[in-house]
């Protein structure tokens, strides 16, 4: 279809097209991602049978000293002459010898099972006294075991640097070249490998902080370490996919509970996310319209709300819009009765989201302000000519032009939107409580829902558990707004 | 017909002064409320009426003298000093990571930008119960230190606004310095960091703002530690139940003061705010 019968549509048939193009492009690019999958373990598999060849023809090929490294991790490097290398290879071999023997073989001993020995009182006939022997602690076990096998697996990457370096300085010297010194080192972590100097800090703060937590926490959604198993006292075990069971198909009241919250979620990021965008677009045109006068006053004045803390401004507005709050004082002047902006499930639902759009449309004037003014000005020139008014100058001009620019935005503030813990957190608490859910209100996103379960009542199992469907979801939004928008910028609209 | 023009012109810029100022007045009302319950003398979240019967600035002077239960200098201290910690590391960490994944190639970048991605898509709080445990097991919990490590970690994956403001700093300045002979470091700090003064400047601002403005992760991290408190932290507990009708203006009084320095950075910072914004986050 040519881009000139797209537009002559009517805005209902247009639709039609755009999903029909959206569904071809998911197709087509799940296609492509099931090959990239395949092709990454294909490389994946040459590339550990090439390391395990590369592992014994080396051995083969290597002189004794690049054939001791094997043994001792930093030889080929020390006997060589590169002191400072070797050293912190051996060192870090001895560390993570000690570091096994000492402590983690003890925990990943313990990993399948997560321990099974409870605390026991035994009675000391001896003495006349209860003796208290430590049991195990299967989050402690859990926790290390992951810190150990994220060690291991850094130890074996390192290992087989130590085996490859030994045989290229072998190499190196038997071409008569030069070893490295570690002046030359330095120099080169300076220049052409910045990015392991650069990156190695920050690294070190996600793992630890990001990544190993989180798989920590992946891999309780696979226990059942609720309020019911508080080790030390008791213990807890794997249980295998249960918890996704309970979520996803039981017919108690889990299910209806998460059915409900995740229904809520989505519709509350999408009505979040496109009444902020469309609304703070039009606020920005209105105050950057030529002849508006005091443009830098406006905008101070809604930008004054951003600084403001959310924490204040949000925790206010909650106070505000109380039963008792002065909203409802004012209505009382007024004659109206009392409004339940946060008692009343569907009433709190519209709160939250007109709540949020105070929250969030200066944000969204100030980014776009910028962009609108790059809208290339004989679009809007030609519209005029044509005889278009200001709202389908808006709509045919202004808004696919920006959509089009601030898809990557969109994308994110709809997974941000998601996630979105401080306006309902702050505002209605998740509040008005539904009896027919577990430990969650009518206003709960998936993410409160989850602190919740977490800080209020320790079900960790399925804290976890949800969370890790807000990433399935915040994943599988992420990949339908990229392809959608892929498709858009294949008509080629403003290109 | 021009006149008409001109007219219909006015005609719309008078319905749009007329809609700005329903919205101003929206937008300020909340914040008006804020500052005038800060100088109420009459206690409790809730009066049957609107404006105060009698003004006050005890409210701010208890925050100051009256530290026994809420120790407000205290909390502000903390803050001040893990804001500024976490906003050197954090602005240092957060430009090398941008800087390296945006103009360095190297084997691993793509893995590297895709494991962001992902571990971006998780939700930051549920990995901050696991931090919690971990704190703890090392016994770092309930300390100052622990609130900057845990704020400062974050900074290798918030890589993407000042990335994409890298992106579009033209490559051909490397070259001819590398051309000159510099190394890859020099041209970092030599030659691209002076030409990202808005990207510096949003990265300092938001890091420093950070600490003012969470109170989930303190909340974790502090438990009942009172005298470890931040600011927000310490203004949230004054809302709690039995805590809110003896203590809600004084929650007003501290909540203007922690936001005035803030409004005025931010709008002394407000055109690096959108230059960082639009140069790294929005685009094609």
């Amino acid at each position: 279809m040519q881009y000139i019968d797209y537009v002559t549509l009517p805005w209902y048939k247009k639709i039609v097209v755009r999903l029909t193009k959206a569904a071809k492009n998911l197709g087509h690019n799940f296609v492509a991602l099931i090959s990239k999958i395949g092709k990454f373990l294909i490389s994946a598999f040459t590339g550990i049978v090439g390391g395990i060849k590369y592992f014994f023809s080396t051995f083969w090929k290597g002189d004794i000293r690049t054939k001791l490294s094997y043994l001792f991790m930093g030889s080929g490097c020390l006997l060589r002459g590169q002191i400072v290398r070797g050293l912190a290879f051996l060192a870090l071999q001895m560390f993570y010898i000690v570091y096994m023997v000492s402590f983690g073989w003890g925990q990943l001993k313990l990993f399948p099972t997560l321990g099974t020995a409870t605390k026991k009182e035994i009675w000391d006939e001896v003495n006349q006294i209860y003796l208290y022997e430590q049991g195990d602690n299967s989050m402690l076990i859990l926790l290390f075991s992951v810190l150990t096998i994220a060690i291991s697996i850094v130890m074996f990457y390192l290992y087989f640097r130590n085996i490859r370096m030994a045989y290229e300085n072998q190499q190196l010297l038997k071409a008569g070249k030069k070893l490295n010194t570690i002046v030359d080192d330095a120099r080169e972590f300076l220049d052409k490998k910045l990015h392991v100097t650069f990156l190695s800090l920050p690294t070190l703060g996600v793992i630890f902080f990001t990544a190993l937590p989180l798989i920590f926490m992946i891999l309780i959604a696979f226990t059942n370490y609720d309020k019911n198993h508080q080790p030390p006292g008791s213990l807890f075990t794997w249980v295998g996919l249960e918890n996704f069971r309970n979520i996803l198909s039981g017919r108690d009241v889990l299910a209806t509970t998460f059915k409900g919250v995740l229904a809520w979620t989505i519709i509350w990021a999408i009505f979040a996310t496109f009444s902020n965008y469309i609304l703070g677009m039009l606020l920005a045109l209105m105050i950057n319209k030529k002849g508006i006068k005091f443009k830098s006053m406006w905008r101070t004045i809604f930008v004054i709300t951003i600084a403001v803390p959310q924490f204040v401004t949000l925790l206010l507005m909650s106070r505000l819009l109380d039963d008792r709050g002065a909203v409802n004082i004012l209505l009382g002047y007024l004659g109206m009765g009392p409004v339940k902006f946060l008692t009343d499930a569907a009433i709190a639902r519209v709160t939250v989201i007109v709540v949020n759009i105070w929250v969030g449309v200066p944000y969204t004037m100030l980014i776009t302000t910028g962009i609108l003014m790059n809208i290339p000005a004989e679009l809007y020139e030609s519209a005029r000519i044509d005889g278009a008014g200001p709202y389908k100058t808006f709509t045919k001009i202004t808004l696919p032009y920006m959509l089009f620019v601030t898809t990557p935005y969109l994308i994110t503030q709809f997974v941000s939107n998601i996630n979105n813990f401080n306006v309902i957190f702050l505002l209605s608490g998740g509040n008005p409580l539904a009896l027919d859910y577990y430990q969650a209100g009518k206003t709960d996103l998936l993410v409160t829902w989850l602190y919740k379960l977490t800080v209020n009542y320790q079900d960790y199992n399925l804290a976890s558990t949800i969370g890790i469907m807000i990433f399935v979801i915040s994943a599988a939004a992420s990949l339908i707004v990229y392809n959608s928008s892929s498709s858009a910028k294949k008509e080629g609209m403003f290109q | 017909m021009r006149m008409g023009m001109k007219k219909r012109g006015s005609v719309a810029n008078t319905i749009i002064y007329i809609i700005l100022s329903v919205l101003s007045v929206l937008w300020i009302l909340p914040i008006l409320w804020l500052v005038i319950t800060s100088f109420r003398a009459e206690l409790g979240a809730w009066t049957p009426y609107i404006l105060p019967k009698e003004y006050t600035i005890n409210n701010y002077t208890r925050l100051f003298t009256d530290t026994a239960l809420f120790n407000y200098p205290r909390w502000f201290m903390n803050t001040l000093v893990v804001a500024v910690f976490s906003c050197i590391i954090t602005t240092i960490l957060n430009l090398m990571t941008s800087y390296t994944l945006s103009r360095l190639r190297f084997k691993a970048r793509k893995a590297i930008l895709n494991i962001g991605l992902i571990l971006g898509m998780f939700p930051g709080f549920m990995a901050m119960i696991a931090v919690y445990f971990l704190l703890k097991a090392i016994g770092l919990t309930q300390s100052l230190v622990a609130l900057v490590l845990v704020y400062s970690a974050g900074a290798g994956l918030s890589y993407y606004i000042a990335k994409g403001f890298f992106d579009t700093i033209p490559k051909s300045l490397d070259e001819a310095a590398t051309i000159d002979g510099a190394t890859q470091n020099m041209v970092f700090w030599k030659v691209i960091l002076p030409l990202s003064k808005p990207i510096v400047i949003y990265s300092t601002l938001m890091a420093f703002m950070a600490p003012w403005l969470d109170f989930i992760f303190v909340s974790v991290i502090m438990k009942d530690n009172y005298n470890n408190y931040t600011v927000a932290l310490g203004l949230w507990q004054m809302l709690t139940r039995e805590n809110i009708y003896q203590y809600f203006t004084q929650f007003c009084a501290g909540a203007v003061l922690i936001s005035i320095p803030i409004t005025l950075l931010f709008i002394k910072m407000q055109k690096y705010y959108v230059e960082g914004v639009t140069a790294g986050g929005v685009k094609g």
